[in-house]
Formats: structure tokens, sequence, C-alpha cells
């Protein structure tokens, strides 16, 4: 509409918008189910029954907040005082759990009684299965058959929580492929089914709604920090797929200025290599499951595969806010390596007595590669956004502890 | 609008279609299956065994609209060479053949965004193209991008589904160009049964509205249910039902399954007068 009034029913151009990223790049299908969700999360998300039963949940059922720990031997390794916010002791292991009750609360105040997901690693699969048994809502999971076998005993985990695992065997048979797979599945049964998005991507709401419902990560760390050293963190750090621990961390600082904002991709087998992750280091801008922020493609727009040793990575796209903080310059992307990070993953655990996920291990990698630089300016927090219990047996495959 | 329907060759064919009472057929090809070669001479098969438009599907790793067997075909072509390129290659190779029957690029956003829309534009017009159908490109969501293309020579092919509401139903018939594509339930391309009892009441109010001809889609597989749409819509699309006819009986079946069609169609009581 070039005259700038919007006709009635018809949405400004810049709702659901970071930048020129985002949108609701759909099939006409899904536009009224994306309205409906987009009106009741508006509504219900400030009430205060919703508010109250969230909160309630997220401690008694979640277990936070989760402590923000000072690693006093992984910071000497580093060479700067390094904080980590342990999302990895949320029940199911994992950040993804903040998201997927606050989305099963939602969907059962709109009456929808299915509910389905995507997961690459499985930890957003483990972790909507287990709300879905919560509330005794049908669940069904989309999984890549590539990821099925890598990620097996979370396979397991789902069906023992009651969900049905459909198995992918499209495309890269990964995360991608799953994703397709679930709005196929929502196109079709839109009216019963709520889509439980594991990420900040997709169609609007779905990046900002998972962003709100992820966002508790970083107002606990901004509380938690200002209580244990006076002073707010000189950065955050935290690794990026999808990118939902990241903006859920970043959030709460973006109006910071003097917090900086640093996300970790996975370089793979090196960005030369064209085996890697790293959508917003090395992709263009393009549309994928919804929206529009960058992607690994070629030259002819086909979405090339993504790779990296971490399931939970390897995604060809990220979430259009990432892709926003990165061309304002807000926040900065850095990337790691499949050893980089396998490195990282094996320090932590004997130099704190923690095993991360291969996902978190990226951005240990990078603060114990930059660490120095850091010495003189206040203190580092590392989003540890899973536990490494799931990644043990790949590890173990992979190489023996040094 | 940039341009009027006199201008158009996609508009020329299908008023003629419609006011000889002729509903239209629209059948729908992945370029560059089973392979690059066979699109043009498919292509002038089907225009051989009565296709009034046809749908050129360009292939995309991500087909999230799309059911098996166009994910298939769209996999298959990838697979063989198949790309945007390869596309406007195949329509190049038709349009000597064939300077009337007007074809209309069914393709997913990301290639188009990523030649960048102005040479894409240029590109599709050159080839020949009619017309462009974008899956993930729904109404009002991006404004620039839809004024880029309404404003071009090219028709923008608006899809109107069974969830959309009545009041931006109409809205899309308003500003469709050439035609509009009612998808006839929701879920993604693919051979079904049945038809749903509500269509004929949806297609018949949105036929009362839009300025261009109403053609029904998703699912048609059967010359029997290509003519009980006839008789409430426009025309009718088939997409998955032909490939399937071309990977499991070869590419000889596709000119034999379009004229089945055209002849089921032409027979249906009330075709192309519906409403």
């Amino acid at each position: 509409m070039s005259d700038g009034k919007l006709q009635r029913g018809e949405r400004k151009a810049s709702a659901g918008r970071f930048g020129r990223y985002g949108g609701r790049y759909v099939p006409e299908t899904l536009i009224a189910a994306l309205d409906e969700l987009t009106e009741s999360y508006e509504r219900i998300r400030t009430e205060a029954d919703f508010q109250d039963e969230l909160n309630g949940l997220l401690g008694s059922y979640v277990g936070r907040p989760t402590p923000l720990y000072r690693a006093g031997r992984l910071g000497e390794a580093a060479g700067c005082e390094v904080w980590l916010k342990r999302e990895d002791l949320n029940h199911t292991g994992a950040h993804k759990i903040n998201n997927t009750l606050g989305q099963v609360l939602l969907a059962r105040r709109m009456g929808k009684g299915r509910i389905i997901a995507e997961t690459g690693a499985g930890q957003h699969g483990v972790a909507t299965a287990t709300v879905c048994a919560l509330f005794g809502l049908d669940c069904v999971v989309y999984m890549g058959e590539e990821d099925m076998r890598r990620q097996a005993l979370n396979v397991f985990r789902m069906e023992m929580l009651g969900a049905e695992v459909r198995g992918v065997s499209s495309g890269t048979r990964t995360l991608k492929d799953a994703t397709n797979e679930a709005i196929r599945d929502w196109v079709t049964n839109v009216g019963d089914t709520h889509y439980i998005i594991g990420s900040v991507v997709g169609p609007d709401p779905y990046p900002r709604m998972v962003r709100d419902f992820q966002a508790v990560i970083g107002r606990e760390t901004r509380d938690q920090i200002l209580e244990q050293t006076g002073r707010l963190p000189a950065a955050v750090v935290a690794c990026v797929g999808g990118g939902s621990n990241a903006m859920g961390m970043f959030h709460p600082f973006i109006e910071e200025r003097d917090v900086a904002l640093i996300g970790v991709e996975a370089a793979g087998e090196g960005i030369g290599s064209r085996r890697h992750s790293a959508s917003l280091s090395a992709g263009r801008p393009g549309v994928l499951h919804g929206s529009m922020s960058y992607l690994l493609q070629d030259e002819d727009g086909q979405i090339a595969p993504a790779h990296s040793i971490s399931a939970g990575l390897d995604y060809p796209g990220v979430g259009p806010e990432h892709a926003h903080l990165k061309d304002t310059g807000r926040a900065r992307y850095e990337t790691v390596s499949d050893d980089e990070a396998l490195d990282a993953f094996h320090r932590l655990a004997r130099l704190e007595g923690i095993i991360p996920a291969l996902e978190s291990a990226h951005a240990i990698a990078w603060v114990l590669r930059d660490g120095p630089g850091w010495r003189e300016t206040g203190p580092l927090v590392i989003s540890l956004s899973g536990r490494g219990d799931k990644d043990v047996a790949q590890v173990a495959e992979t190489r023996r502890p040094r | 609008m940039a341009h009027t329907s006199s201008e158009t060759r996609l508009r020329a064919r299908l008023d003629a279609r419609r006011a000889a009472g002729r509903p239209l057929l629209v059948p729908y090809l992945t370029a560059g299956f089973p392979d690059a070669v066979a699109t043009p001479r498919l292509m002038a098969a089907l225009a051989a065994a009565g296709a009034d438009v046809i749908e050129l599907g360009v292939p995309f790793s991500d087909p999230l609209a799309d059911g098996p067997t166009i994910q298939g075909s769209s996999q298959a072509s990838l697979d063989a060479g198949g790309s945007l390129d390869a596309t406007l290659a195949s329509l190049r190779a038709f349009r000597r053949g064939d300077a009337d029957t007007p074809v209309v690029l069914f393709t997913y956003l990301n290639p188009v965004v990523r030649r960048g829309v102005e040479r894409f534009l240029d590109d599709a017009l050159e080839a020949g193209a009619d017309g462009v159908l974008l899956t993930d490109l729904p109404l009002g969501e991006d404004p620039d991008l839809e004024a880029a293309f309404e404003s071009s020579p090219l028709d923008l092919v608006r899809l109107i589904a069974p969830t959309t509401p009545p009041e931006r139903a109409l809205r899309i018939a308003a500003r469709a160009q050439g035609f509009v594509y009612y998808i006839s339930r929701t879920g993604v391309t693919g051979a079904r049964s049945g038809l749903r009892q509500e269509l004929a009441a949806e297609v018949s109010a949105l036929r009362a509205v839009a300025g261009v001809p109403v053609v029904v889609g998703f699912g048609i597989s059967t010359p029997a249910q290509a003519a009980e749409v006839a008789g409430l819509a426009d025309g009718v699309v088939v997409g998955s039902a032909l490939i399937d006819a071309i990977r499991d009986r070869g590419e000889a079946a596709a000119g034999a399954f379009i004229a089945e069609l055209r002849e089921a169609l032409d027979r249906a009581p009330g075709a192309g007068r519906a409403g």
C-alpha cells in the first residue's frame, strides 16, 4: 500500500521485522494460523495467570534460576575472569525447555491438543516431549535420519516420554529437512496443531516469541553478575546455530552498550572447506523456513548443506534478529572449528568437572582462544547452554581424552 | 497495476478460453525432471494435448510447500544439474517451437532473491515467461518485492488457501494478475482421493469477486476429479499426478494423461460456465 494506510486485517510491513530481516515468507495456508498465534501470544504473554504458571513451573519443574558460576580454573587457562551461566542444569539438560514450556502453556490456552516439533541434536525434541508429557498432549517430533543415528539416545528418551519420533529421509537428513517436514505437517493439520519451533528462526512471531521465552537467561545473568561482582560483564558469549540461547542471553543486554555481545558459530572443518555452519560469517541473505536471514547457499539460491560436529549447530540458517545485530554491528560473530570445540569439551571437563554440550563447547573454545585480550576488561559470561552427556559416545568415537 | 490485461499473452489466452466456455487446464511440470533435455519436449507435449497454461516449476532444495512427489522431482532435477538457469534455458527451447502457450514460473523465493529481483524479471521475460507464482510470498508480507513483480510485464499469480479468511481472500483476488490459484485443501501438494464438500461454496464466493479466472489445484489426480472441479471453477491445476505419471510410466504418459484430462474437462456438464 503506497499511501501508507492499512486496510482492515492488513499488517504493517514492518511487523515482525528486524531491519530487513525476518518476516513471514510462508505458504498462504499458514497466514491465518500465524495471525492467530501472533494475536494469542500478544494477548496471553502479559496475563498474570500465564506469567504465574510459567514462572512457577520454571522454578519448581525446570529448576530456575540456574546458577551463575565463577569458573576459576577455566579463567586461569583463558587468562581472564570467566563466569558460566549454567543452563546445563535445567531439567532435560539444556536451555531448550525455557521455550518449550512457554509455548506449551500458550498452546493449551489456544486450545491446541496436538504438538509438533523439529529437532537436530534431539535436545529441543526431548524438551518438547517432556512438556507434552507434563500436560498429556499428543507430540510428534520430526528428526533427520542422520541425526537419529548420531543422537540415538535422545530418540529413545523422546519415545520414553511418549512422543512419536518421525524420521526424515529427504535432503541432507538433518535439522533443515526436519524443519521442512514439521512445516509440511503444520500446513496440513493447522487447525488443531501447534508447532513449537526450537530456535529464534521461522516466520514471525516465532523469532521474537522464542527470544522472549529464552530472555530469562540474560535477565538472570544480569541480576546475578551485578549481585556477585557489582558490575555488568564486559562481554556475554554464546554459541549460535539457530541462535536461541545466544538471543536469550543477548537480549537483556542490547541496550547496555558497554557489554559486548559475542556469538560463536561452527566453522566445522574450516570456512574454506565449505563443511561448516557459519551462516552469519560466511553466508548471504535469503529466505528459508519463513524468514529472511543469512543462509548458506550456492549461486543458484539452493540451500547448501551445513556441517558441524555438533548436531545442534548443524543448520544452514540463523535467526533474523542475529542477522540484524550483525549488520548493525551491535553483536560480533566469531567462528570455532570442530577440533577447537572438541578440545574445549575436554578442557572444561578436566578444569571444572563440567562436561559441556558440543554446542556450548564452541563458546568455551572462543574464550580460551581470545581470553588474554579480556584480562583487564572485566568478567566474561559464557552461556553454557547444555550438558554434554548426549555427546559422550560421539566424542569417545572421535578421540580419547588427553 | 502497471499493465493492463490486454497486454499479456497470459490474459489474452485466458480471456479467449473463458469466452469460449472452455475450462482451463493448467499442468505443472518440474523443470529438469526427469532431465533438462526432456523438459521442452514435455512442455510441447502438454501444449499439444490441450494445456492452456503451463506452470514450470523451478527446482529448489527445500520445497516445504510440496509433498513427496514434487520433492522427489525437484531433487531429481537438482541431482541432474537442474537450476534456475537450466529452467530458463528449457523455457527458451520450448519457445522456439511455441510462441503462444503461456508459461508461469512456479518458484520458491530464495532463488529469486539470490539472483536479484530485477535481474530475475529480466531473465524470465527474455526467456519467454508470462507470469510467476511465488509459493512463499503471501500478500502484504514484502510490499517492495510485491511491487517489483506487480509493475513488471510478468503477471504475479496469487494463491488463496481454504484457511484464508474471506476478507483477505477478496483482497488477494483483487490484487491477482493472470489468474488466482485456489488451493483446494490444507496441506502440501500431492494426489488425494476426494474433494472437500465446502469447495463449491468457497470457489463460488471467490469467482463472484475475482476479476481474473479462478483455477483450483492441490490434490487433483483423475479425469473425474478434474471434471468435477471444472463444474465449479474456471479450471484446474494438475501437478503431482502428472509427475507421478511421468515417473512411473515414462515421458510418453504425460501427453496421454493431459489429453484424458482435456477430454474429461470439455465434457464436464457446466464446465467453464459455473457460478
